[in-house]
């Protein structure tokens, strides 16, 4: 039965409608995004099945064209993956839904490619989540990225710029995981990440693990845009289409850090890692530096996509502190943050896309309390899940910080704790400094003898219209579920999170 | 000491190409010699698994019944070169890629000369 091969269904099914959009669709552009959407929502469907499989029988793995690893490729399903695969799928599936409104108005008449670059990038996404091989790794990441380039540079003037300047670096990143994946492969003459596992330990201490090791590590982390290497984030999450902003944010830098993880403490044993090279304390206090950077430079920014991508760039360093400190609650924080970040800023980059489309802006500073009557609910799951990012109980946000400073006392750096508290305080003065212009300022009185026709205010910029369901309820089904996933965190950690954390932590 | 350069000149010579590559990507002003910096970057590390899987009195890796047919220590190792079949696929679309950004640059802003680049995209 096809229903048994799941875990390979999903990464194929994307592939599959990626390419079939162009060919399906070319006489009629409409249907780029049913098809689009539709493959998202199998997608889901199918990473929910896998989920439940791995949760009722343990892990899954398949075997491509029936050869046996290490010297098949082989796609492995254990909790964390499943887990990772549906987290990113569920925000896709809202992102996608949401992009039919904002989509169209911004790249006009580009729905056929844009659709099948999307989809690419998820099978790339999903690809690096299930892969059991490192040169398979490469190959989705490449995949992956690729797209990405794409999808940023579709967008506005300055967009291809942005575009290629990440294309350099990320270029340089997967080149630098090649280098140190040739070194491991000709000191271990396996690719499977299972199977390396099993003969690194009968290595001695070799310099040329080593090196692999930092190459990978630093590789990735450009993808992952840890702190010193963020320097292509802003730009690109800035001048992007607000629907690949609100996919790339979320999903991109979530999948690297996946990719870390798996590196460091599943195929590269944890002792090992912190024992020869201090590679984890390196990552853990770049990833301290860059939260605080990224929160000053988010208070210092006057445009909201480009202040949520500062945020971003301190978010990954909740997840970076998390990895770094590798103990089980760092690690526990650090996969719990991966999830409640996806859903903040899929809901945050949804709203700032709703704010452009209403308004024709989102500059900070000319926000005032007519968006909030115009935009009740999208401004609703702002407030939201700006109080996750700021980690206010119960929401999301705060339950992965909580795990984050336990990590940080039990490994009695209380740097680390002092860190967090801080960035936390930074967090809320730059989502307070728009909530309260959003909810407290009042709207400049129109000046005497002025239109106040409808046509006349689009055409000085200020807001028109109501909210469209199309665009409101995907941001408001994710910043509920920040609730949800703040009430249900218990659950989620004793269910899954605890089931994975690597053995010797 | 002479044996350990002689011993790995296809090394250095690899090593010689990345920073070229490199050194182009960063110090160089214009994109496009960045992209050529990018490339060569790419083609040493594809240089690299291809000397990894050389062997001295190796063969090419068909089956021969004259080289023996078992005997796997005769034949060079094919992986490499599969690998670096699909790495090389990889570079030609991420170059494909970076050529349309850069012609789109050029359409907006009339230059790849960094610096002026940026002059213009401010102004703007």
């Amino acid at each position: 039965m096809i229903i048994y091969n799941s875990p390979a269904l999903v990464p194929l099914l994307l592939l599959a409608t990626a390419i079939s959009i162009p060919v399906l669709a070319i006489k009629k552009t409409k249907l780029a995004y049913p098809l689009a959407v539709g493959a998202s929502l199998f997608s889901v469907i199918l990473s929910s099945y896998n989920i439940f499989r791995v949760w009722k029988s343990g892990p899954l793995t398949y075997h491509f064209g029936g050869w046996i690893p290490p010297i098949g490729i082989e796609y492995v399903l254990d909790p964390l993956s499943a887990f990772i695969a549906l987290v990113i799928n569920i925000v896709a599936f809202f992102v996608l839904w949401h992009a039919s409104g904002v989509q169209e108005r911004e790249i006009p008449g580009k729905s056929v490619p844009y659709y099948s670059l999307v989809l690419l990038f998820l099978c790339g996404a999903n690809g690096i989540i299930m892969t059991g091989d490192l040169f398979n790794l490469y190959v989705f990441l490449e995949i992956f990225s690729l797209a990405g380039y794409g999808l940023i540079g579709i967008g506005e003037k300055q967009a291809p710029v942005a575009a290629f300047r990440y294309l350099i670096m990320g270029t340089v990143g997967a080149s630098f995981y090649l280098l140190g994946l040739g070194f491991l492969y000709i000191v271990t003459g396996s690719l499977n990440m299972a199977d390396i596992k099993n003969i690194l330990p009968l290595i001695d201490s070799n310099p040329a693990v080593e090196a692999a090791l930092s190459l990978m590590v630093i590789g990735i982390g450009i993808k992952m845009a840890i702190f010193p290497l963020h320097g292509w984030l802003p730009d690109a999450y800035t001048y992007a289409p607000s629907t690949t902003s609100s996919l790339i944010a979320p999903i991109g830098t979530k999948v690297a850090a996946y990719a870390i993880i798996r590196l460091l403490f599943f195929v590269f044993d944890v002792k090992f890692v912190s024992r020869t090279l201090p590679i984890t304390d390196l990552i853990a206090w770049l990833a301290a530096i860059g939260i605080l950077y990224g929160s000053v430079m988010a208070m210092a920014q006057k445009e909201m996509k480009r202040m949520l991508a500062y945020s971003s760039v301190a978010q990954i360093g909740y997840i970076g502190l998390g990895i770094g400190m590798a103990n089980p609650l760092g690690f526990i924080g650090a996969v719990l943050h991966i999830l409640n970040h996806a859903f903040m800023k899929g809901t945050l980059f949804l709203v700032a896309a709703n704010l452009r489309k209403n308004s024709g802006h989102s500059d900070i500073s000319r926000l005032d309390a007519s968006y909030r009557k115009k935009l009740p609910w999208s401004m609703a799951a702002f407030t939201l899940a700006a109080l996750s990012m700021i980690g206010l109980p119960p929401t999301a946000g705060f339950f992965s910080k909580w795990y984050l400073a336990l990590g940080a006392i039990d490994r009695g750096n209380w740097v680390f704790l002092a860190v967090i508290l801080v960035s936390s305080l930074l967090n809320a003065v730059y989502f307070f400094r728009i909530l309260e212009k959003v909810y407290l300022v009042p709207p400049p009185a129109p000046k005497a003898g002025e239109d106040l026709s409808p046509k006349a205010k689009k055409r000085r910029g200020s807001l028109i219209g109501e909210e469209e369901y199309g665009l409101m309820i995907p941001c408001v089904i994710l910043s509920f579920s920040l609730l949800l996933l703040g009430l249900g965190n218990a659950n989620i950690v004793k269910g899954i999170i605890q089931r994975i954390i690597p053995l010797g932590m | 000491m002479t044996d350990f350069f002689l011993g790995h000149y296809a090394y250095f010579g690899i090593i010689t190409l990345l920073i070229i590559g490199l050194y182009g990507m960063i110090f160089k002003k214009n994109l496009a010699k960045k992209l050529i910096g990018m490339t060569i970057f790419q083609v040493s590390i594809i240089m690299f698994y291809v000397a990894s899987a050389v062997k001295w009195s190796g063969t090419v890796p068909v089956l021969d019944p004259l080289a023996g047919a078992a005997d796997a220590a005769k034949y060079i190792s094919p992986l490499q070169h599969c690998l670096m079949l699909t790495a090389i696929v990889v570079g030609v679309a991420t170059s494909g890629v970076a050529f349309s950004l850069l012609i789109a640059i050029y359409r907006h802003y009339k230059t790849l000369d960094e610096s002026v680049l940026m002059d213009r995209m401010k102004s703007s």
